[in-house]
């Protein structure tokens, strides 16, 4: 990095944030204090909770009303933010400093198309003219590279995809040349190729209009590729503020440390978690597993045959097609439908550990709801312990015997718990309807034995799910997969909604309840990095095909298939420097 | 490891435990609260009536027709020498049973095909839902003088007629709720925990419609309050002399002319005051089902 200037674009000093909740009155920021200089990206990294978005929100004066700055200040290029009148921050907003978020597609207008959205911005801030405006949003769009500006100047924000809304999202922030701009966390919920995309974006516009960048991430990885200068933050405070390569290389905190180490990396193993997960109360045990792993003489428990799901495209198209065929036979009718899953073969041996990976919409998640027979397939045959399951109707399948033999782990722990019914009651249901009968004390003792097995303190079982935190909740879900003893498991993204300290003790327990109780899991996830810790044979899918099997490490280090090298390059990690950005961008 | 014994723990405290939220629901709002006494004091003036009241509702008295209201008749006494007070309080009982025993019956008939609806779709939606279409494209108080007229003119077939004019909100919600959380993913979970699609729907996913529809319930209950004393008012329905608030106000109207006001006004009062507090009841009763509120 060159000299910084003398002055920062902007300074928190001291920020002290309180919030009023049904408990009280909160801290929820103690004395943040942090700078930004022109033309660097600083990213604020810490797990959820940690303050990172309030202090944000402070800054910019939009916080909830019940949160209240009490102390400390951030000034903007010579201008105090903190306690400033709305309508100088709202000149402000949007013409010196602006924001993206999250969701792209909630923050953007549904009704409005996406070119009159950046003309709004243009118009309110900026001395366009409106004849110009136009003009003007087509070439921003052009900036932050949507193909065919033109025509998607037209689009409404649900005919584009997540990583578009994003990009349009940008395209606003940026039509005013701000001089700072804050992402809170711009990929969450995009995959990891979409999310390179939309980072490689921010970091070259923001580069080419000598711009100050602050990105809000709870991904180490993401921010030490893309940011000069990491901050940390825990719990209200800043508890470490270093330059990107000086932080990774010798972190002074012990929960820097702790962070880093529990981010997954390309060469890192599962072992390499273990101090995170002893920190956080959970003993590690390292069992020979049950089954031996890898005995390549094992029978297969689950053989997928050819399987094939395929959706109707337009109910309209349906109809006409059945018309068609009885005027006119003889035309060969247009496909009406839709291949979620293409004619996939699989094979998964007793006790093995398999991972399916692709990217959204790439139909692992089709293909796990078929094998856990929540959904029926079209064609091909899933056998079962030499069953055919694909054979009975899912409806059926509830009350079958086999059920209890195929259990799944969902994605979202607060989703899939029934918010009326309390943790207890959540892992009782699948022993209440498909165990053997017990009466209550044996009830009682088992659940409370499956609590311990994944660590969930007793005294939380009566609680309901939003009185747990999403790890607690996370192993709620788990205990109740497991309480069957299911001999398949399949994990839909068990670890996405969860903090990454979070979850390595949830990879770990993962880990060793597989070797205590000699599962088979079927591990699908989009995080490779998560998926090799786990597991032995990893499949790729893209488009309902599966385009490349192997060994986990190995596939991850050498991938014989374009598609799976793209998927591989993109996930971001800190083995890497930051890349210094191309500067070759086309100026406005 | 301490034996977990959530039955015999959760039955003491479960009680405790709602009257707390139940206060902190009450003590959040105060409108909550205002609406909690309002619709307290009904149920006990609906329970206890006939008990406290001062005079017979029904013996006439025209020595004392027609005397304005004074400490001995507080609403004063109508053409016959009736005490309005006492004919006021009365008359709660039977519009209350008939308002609850409508809304019961439109509640659990209109969720029951909601929820198929919402779950299965289809065919099934179809035709649960043009039927409810049927239902609404007439003037709702119209169909309902219909149902009355052509059903004979009795308090059972304006429980009928009210529960079927109010039949298509209740559908209509339940199906919406339903169909958001078919796919949920603890509906998913519950497939894989063994339930059929029967008890799925009554034990995980009906619970959880349940606040929004007692929003639903709360509004209605006012609404048949005021449609069965419309009806009563145009002389169907409850006959006289039996104290009921639409006969009265009826009754009353002619003689506003005359000056003598409050014949209508007390029982339009009461009217008016309960369905008010069935209105503000909404939120409360939304908030104190939620087990989200409950901390």
């Amino acid at each position: 990095m060159t000299a910084m200037p003398e002055i920062p674009l902007l300074a928190i000093k001291d920020l002290t944030v309180e919030f009023k909740t049904r408990g009280g009155v909160v801290e929820a920021l103690h004395e943040v204090g942090f700078e930004v200089y022109k033309r660097e990206m600083v990213g604020v990294v810490g797990e959820s909770g940690s303050g990172k978005s309030v202090t944000a929100y402070t800054v910019m004066g939009i916080l909830d009303r019940a949160g209240r700055a009490t102390g400390g200040s951030a000034n903007f290029g010579g201008f105090e933010m903190i306690g400033a009148r709305e309508r100088d921050l709202h000149e402000l907003r949007g013409r010196e400093a602006s924001m993206i978020f999250q969701s792209p597609r909630t923050a953007l207008n549904p009704i409005r198309k996406v070119g009159a959205q950046i003309e709004d911005v243009l118009l309110q801030h900026t001395g366009v003219h409106r004849r110009d405006a136009k003009q003007e949003a087509i070439e921003l769009l052009a900036q932050v590279r949507i193909l065919r500006p033109e025509q998607r100047y037209h689009a409404y924000p649900y005919e584009l995809s997540g990583g578009m809304c994003q990009r349009v999202m940008i395209a606003i922030a940026l039509a005013c040349e701000p001089a700072l701009l804050i992402a809170d966390e711009p990929t969450t919920g995009l995959d990891v190729t979409t999310q390179k995309a939309t980072m490689d974006i921010v970091r070259d516009l923001t580069s080419a209009r000598n711009m100050a960048a602050i990105l809000i991430t709870h991904d180490l990885g993401l921010a030490a590729r893309y940011c000069q200068r990491i901050v940390v933050m825990k719990q209200g405070r800043v508890v470490e503020s270093a330059p990107t390569e000086v932080l990774f290389r010798n972190p002074l905190h012990p929960y820097t440390k702790k962070l880093i180490k529990a981010t997954p990396r390309p060469d890192s193993r599962l072992e390499d978690l273990s101090d995170v997960a002893a920190e956080a109360g959970m003993a590690v045990v390292t069992k020979p597993s049950v089954a031996e792993a890898d005995n390549p003489g094992r029978a297969p428990l689950l053989e997928v045959r050819g399987l094939v799901k395929e959706y109707p495209l337009h109910e309209a198209a349906e109809r006409r097609k059945m018309i068609d065929r009885i005027l006119r036979p003889n035309l060969t009718p247009p496909p009406s439908t839709f291949r979620a899953v293409d004619e996939i073969d699989f094979t998964v041996a007793a006790g093995e550990s398999i991972g399916l990976v692709g990217e959204s919409g790439c139909g692992k998640s089709t293909t796990s709801s078929m094998v856990t027979r929540l959904l029926d397939p079209t064609a091909g045959t899933i056998l079962f312990d030499g069953e055919d399951i694909s054979a009975i109707p899912a409806r059926k399948f509830a009350r079958h015997p086999l059920r209890a033999a195929i259990q799944m782990v969902f994605q979202d722990p607060t989703e899939s718990l029934n918010p009326r019914f309390s943790a207890f009651d959540a892992i009782a249901e699948p022993l209440r309807r498909l165990g053997a009968p017990m009466d209550r004390a044996v009830m009682a003792d088992t659940i409370a034995e499956l609590a311990e097995m994944v660590g969930l303190p007793n005294e939380l079982l009566t609680r309901f799910p939003h009185q747990l935190s999403g790890g607690q909740k996370a192993r709620v879900g788990i205990a109740r997969a497991i309480a069957l003893r299911p001999k398949l498991l399949i994990l839909d993204e068990p670890t996405s909604a969860l903090d990454v300290s979070v979850q390595a003790v949830v990879l770990l327990l993962l880990d060793r309840l597989r070797r205590e109780l000699g599962m088979t899991y079927i591990f699908v996830s989009h995080d490779l990095n998560v998926v090799r810790l786990l597991c032995d044979r990893v499949i790729v899918m893209n488009e309902g095909r599966i385009v490349e099997t192997g060994n986990a490490s190995e596939l991850l280090s050498n991938p014989k298939v374009d598609y799976t090298r793209t998927l591989v390059e993109s996930i971001p990690h800190f083995g890497q420097t930051p890349k210094a950005p191309q500067l070759k961008v086309v100026k406005v | 490891m301490a034996v977990l014994d959530p039955v015999g723990t959760e039955k003491e405290s479960a009680l405790a435990a709602w009257w707390r939220h139940f206060r902190y629901v009450v003590s959040e709002n105060p409108v909550t609260l205002l609406a909690f006494c309002l619709f307290g004091t009904f149920i006990v003036l609906a329970l206890f009536g006939p008990w406290i009241v001062p005079f017979d509702p029904l013996a006439s008295d025209t020595a004392n027709a027609l005397q304005a209201p004074s400490w001995k008749h507080w609403f004063g006494t109508d053409n016959l020498g009736r005490d309005v007070f006492s004919r006021v309080v009365v008359a709660t009982r039977l519009d209350f049973m008939i308002a609850f025993s409508a809304v019961a019956l439109s509640f659990v008939i209109g969720s029951m095909l909601g929820c198929l609806s919402g779950y299965y779709g289809g065919w099934t939606d179809r035709i649960v839902g043009r039927s409810i279409d049927t239902i609404m494209a007439f003037p709702l108080f119209v169909l309902a003088m219909g149902i009355v007229a052509a059903l004979g003119n009795t308090v059972e077939n304006i429980v009928y007629a009210t529960a079927i004019i109010n039949l298509p909100f209740y559908t209509r919600v339940a199906r919406a709720e339903v169909n958001i959380r078919r796919h949920a993913g603890f509906v998913d979970a519950a497939k894989l925990a063994g339930n059929a699609d029967a008890r799925l729907l009554a034990f995980h996913v009906y619970p959880n419609i349940l606040p929004p529809m007692m929003v639903q319930v709360s509004l209605n209950l006012g609404w048949a309050i005021l449609n069965a004393a419309g009806l009563s008012f145009i002389g169907l329905g409850v006959r006289p002399p039996s104290p009921e608030w639409g006969i009265m106000v009826a009754e009353g109207a002619t003689f506003i002319v005359s000056g003598h006001w409050w014949l209508a006004l007390f029982p339009g009062g009461a009217l008016m005051l309960a369905v008010f507090c069935f209105n503000l009841l909404g939120d409360g009763l939304r908030d104190l089902i939620d087990p989200q509120r409950r901390t």
